[in-house]
């Protein structure tokens, strides 16, 4: 640090100017504008709580100043200076620390390792080998700083959640971090566990050192920040004082968008059909508890929550993909008494995966390979089970058109080089060939654009009228309020609420996903 | 009740190639009386030394969830180019100048994954079969013969230790040290544990990524000079598929092949456990041709154990959404 920028820094506190100040961050990914002339200011010993639906841009803002992503457009100005990082570690070594949601730290190391593992005080200056009496001492002082009482020694393997955080909050005082970036940091951590967290961030705050603060916890913004800025779709729609400020408004803030020719019409007064996924009770310690609920024939039952309340891990439980303590699972009417993958879909389950990437497709391979894939044993038969390829090629060239796969050649196309949208539609069209009865929809949509989006929507409904029951996982309210009969909200592994269409309110339902946090909040 | 019966398999996975040791050594001492004597011991650690030197150096990729196939073929080109190249020259000349050659080696790998990005896997693969195929250009397809002073410093020992050990030992200390006491070393074991959230701390993984194949490669060379001086004559066939007694080497002694986890010690223990098997079936007679049998079941216990700690460790910290109250 130079002697300018430090004059420049205490005449920018005297003069009350921001520590930070951020104008017009412009980003698309893949020409999809995510942020829009983002803007927003911070002073020094404040903290800025920044909030806004999933895929609002708050994490896009924050990976811009945590120099992980680099900006289309736009200025940022820190510490008097134009501030512009190459990389993480650029942005760390100028003063601004990213504490991320999924923490850095490697647990085969020890806590003193983890928080110098870039730079370890050395035993002789020029010599590369660690001084690691000098490296447990500072450790420990850093850690007092953050009062975890625990020997730096100690392999982060051994942590919980709550102490790793705190050990990520002292690698970032050992920086000299002046503005530290918290990434919702409270989803994994016990109420004591966040207490604690918040005596340290008013602590950090009455050093001198910005916060900001991104959460879906709008209780904790509340009781944490000093001001606030709401994101909704990559657009700043509003920043206030948290006095200006309450829960209900930021609520109304982050949800008012209009929904338009978006979700194609369904018969959603049609009767249902009979019951072809019953689960009752099921429990996993640790992951969901007590889940129950009936998905009818031609149903499409929505789950929202917040990002690890339990529903991807209800929908791997369901699919028998992960175990599961207590509880039974129906489909059709048949009780599964031991579920694996293969069982589910011999009984009609299907299950698109929310990475399809990793779980759903062969990338390297052909269209019409990957819509065979799971149903090649449907056209075997005869001699020594051979299949019959006449009969599938024809059947996946009509699946294609079906869910209107846009390529010129399923057969030389290779799935890496189709968009988003249409990988999707093999992933479904995969699926459908083998025409399941349950059909679970992991985040069905995310990652591709309006378009597909749509025709996506389509397929679900003409799913739902031949009769399947969809079980459809989202964190788009919208999405879910736009194409489902029922609505179940999850929360901590448990279902928090239900709701039929006709009583959908996207305010009441973001409350009962962040209902932990209105409640500690009136506590 | 759970977690504990879960830490107890735990303890005895971790353990199992110790276990597995001790056995060996009570059986094979029983079926000969010449197994458990001193100068035995020193006989299987001389034999063995060689292949520890290699597996160290395959425990610092191995480290960083990397592979090396090609050190055999490390092996036999710095064999070869003693042999053919640098005859007249004194070992404690040439010796280094083979050690350099063989970081040259370890470097075109690390150019190619890093630079290039091609996997580990396919790119040592490759370089196995080059490295093979210039060697025996070089050598003509024949026998190469090693000088006089190499052999002498094969047969050498320095207070009553074999030299072989003595390299060997040098080996092990240098890379202790710098895994356990310098930042490279700890940032190995970083990179193994999440290369992302390396590159987010600030780690120059390629930097570090290169260096550990470098690394590797000079390991392999040193191990080829040492197989060398003890065997007279480097034949079409020497190093070759030494890669398998090296991996597993490291396997053995609780290296994981995903990488963030093991030690050179453990390594050096495997090493030598491969070399006690072998051993063993000698002194007791048993039928050549069951060796690499008896070696590959072996092996295939110790990858079993590696891979059922892993599931284990995983079941172990499966991340919990719920807090439940205790």
């Amino acid at each position: 640090m130079t002697a300018t920028t430090q004059a420049a820094r205490d005449a920018a506190i005297t003069a009350g100017r921001p520590l930070l100040k951020v104008e017009g961050l412009c980003k698309s990914f893949f020409g999809v504008e995510v942020l829009h002339k983002v803007g927003f200011s911070l002073q020094a010993g404040r903290v800025l709580g920044l909030v806004g639906e999933n895929g609002s841009g708050k994490s896009t803002t924050m990976n811009i100043i945590g120099g992980v992503h680099q900006m289309d457009a736009g200025q940022i100005q820190f510490d008097g200076a134009v501030y512009r990082p190459k990389g993480p570690r650029d942005a760390a070594r100028q003063g601004i620390a990213f504490i991320h949601q999924e923490l850095n730290l490697f647990r085969n190391l020890s806590i003193a390792e983890n928080l110098f593992i870039t730079e370890f005080p050395k035993l002789v200056p020029g010599l590369p080998f660690i001084d690691r009496s000098a490296a447990r001492k500072r450790a420990a002082e850093l850690l007092a700083a953050v009062d975890l009482d625990l020997s730096p020694t100690t392999l982060v393997n051994k942590l919980s959640q709550g102490e790793r955080q705190l050990v990520e909050i002292a690698k970032a005082l050992g920086a000299k971090a002046k503005v530290i970036i918290f990434d919702e940091p409270t989803t994994s951590l016990t109420t004591r566990e966040t207490d604690r967290l918040f005596d340290i961030i008013n602590r950090l705050r009455a050093q001198g050192i910005a916060i900001i603060y991104i959460s879906h916890i709008l209780a904790d913004v509340m009781r944490l920040c000093d001001n606030i800025t709401v994101l909704r779709d990559g657009h700043v729609v509003g920043s206030a004082l948290k006095s200006d400020m309450t829960i209900e408004r930021m609520i109304s803030m982050m949800v008012g968008r209009s929904i338009d020719q978006l979700f194609p019409p369904r018969d959603y007064a049609a009767p249902k059909g009979d019951p072809v996924l019953d689960v009752a009770g099921i429990t996993q310690r640790g992951t969901v508890k007590d889940i129950s609920f009936t998905l009818k024939a031609g149903e499409v039952l929505g789950i929202s929550g917040l990002m690890g309340a339990g529903r991807s891990e209800l929908a791997r439980i369901l699919f028998g993909i992960d175990p599961y303590s207590s509880g039974e699972i129906k489909i059709g009417g048949v009780a599964i008494t031991a579920p694996t993958p293969s069982v589910c879909m011999d009984h009609g389950m299907a299950f698109l995966t929310e990475d399809r990437r990793a779980e759903g497709l062969m990338m390297e391979a052909a269209i019409d390979t990957n819509i065979a894939l799971s149903s090649l044993q449907n056209y075997a038969g005869g001699l020594g089970g051979m299949i019959d390829r006449g009969r599938l090629a024809g059947d996946v060239q009509k699946m294609s058109t079906s869910v209107q796969i846009s390529a010129k050649d399923i057969v030389r196309t290779l799935v890496k080089n189709l968009s988003g949208g249409n990988q999707q539609k093999v992933v479904i069209g995969k699926w459908l060939l083998r025409d399941p009865k349950v059909f679970i929809l992991d985040e069905p949509t995310r990652g591709i654009d309006v378009g597909a989006k749509n025709e996506v929507y389509k397929i679900i409904n003409s799913l739902a009228a031949g009769g399947a029951g969809i079980l459809m996982i989202s964190s788009e309210l919208e999405e879910l309020v736009g194409m489902c009969d029922r609505i179940m909200v999850m929360a901590h592994g448990e279902i928090r609420a239900t709701y039929e269409r006709g009583s959908f309110d996207r305010e009441e339902l973001l409350r009962a996903a962040m209902w932990d946090g209105i409640r500690s909040s009136s506590k | 009740m759970n977690g504990f019966r879960g830490k107890f398999t735990l303890l005895a996975l971790q353990n199992a190639p110790l276990i597995l040791f001790a056995v060996l050594i009570i059986v094979f001492g029983f079926m000969s009386d010449r197994f458990l004597t001193p100068i035995n011991f020193v006989n299987i650690v001389n034999q063995a030394s060689h292949i520890a030197i290699i597996a160290i150096g395959m425990t610092f990729v191995l480290l960083i969830a990397g592979i090396d196939l090609s050190v055999g073929a490390n092996m036999y080109l710095s064999a070869a180019v003693l042999g053919v190249f640098l005859v007249g020259m004194p070992p404690i000349v040439a010796f280094p100048v083979v050690a350099v050659l063989g970081l040259a080696f370890g470097a075109v790998n690390a150019v190619i994954i890093t630079q290039l990005r091609v996997a580990a896997f396919i790119t040592t693969l490759a370089t196995l079969f080059v490295g093979r195929g210039i060697a025996l250009y070089f050598s003509g397809n024949k026998m190469v013969p090693f000088s006089k002073s190499v052999l002498e410093f094969g047969r050498s020992t320095y207070l009553g230790v074999p030299s072989a050990i003595w390299v060997f030992a040098v080996v092990l200390i240098i890379a202790l040290l710098v895994l356990k006491l310098t930042t490279f070393g700890r940032q190995v074991y970083a990179i193994g544990a999440d290369p992302d959230a390396a590159a987010k701390a600030g780690i120059n993984v390629k930097r570090v990524v290169f260096a550990v194949y470098c690394i590797c490669g000079v390991c392999a060379a040193v191990g080829g000079l040492v197989s060398g001086s003890q065997v007279a004559v480097a034949s079409s066939t020497f190093g070759f598929q030494k890669e398998f007694p090296v991996i597993a080497a490291a396997v053995l002694g609780g290296t994981s092949l995903f990488g963030g986890r093991g030690s050179v010690l453990g390594t050096v223990f495997g090493a030598v456990l491969i070399q006690t098997v072998e051993n063993g079936l000698v002194m007791t007679n048993a039928n050549p041709y069951i060796y690499p049998l008896v070696i590959s079941v072996i092996i295939f216990i110790a990858v079993f154990t590696d891979s059922s700690r892993t599931t284990v460790l995983e079941r172990l910290e499966r991340r919990k959404i719920r807090v439940e109250p205790d």
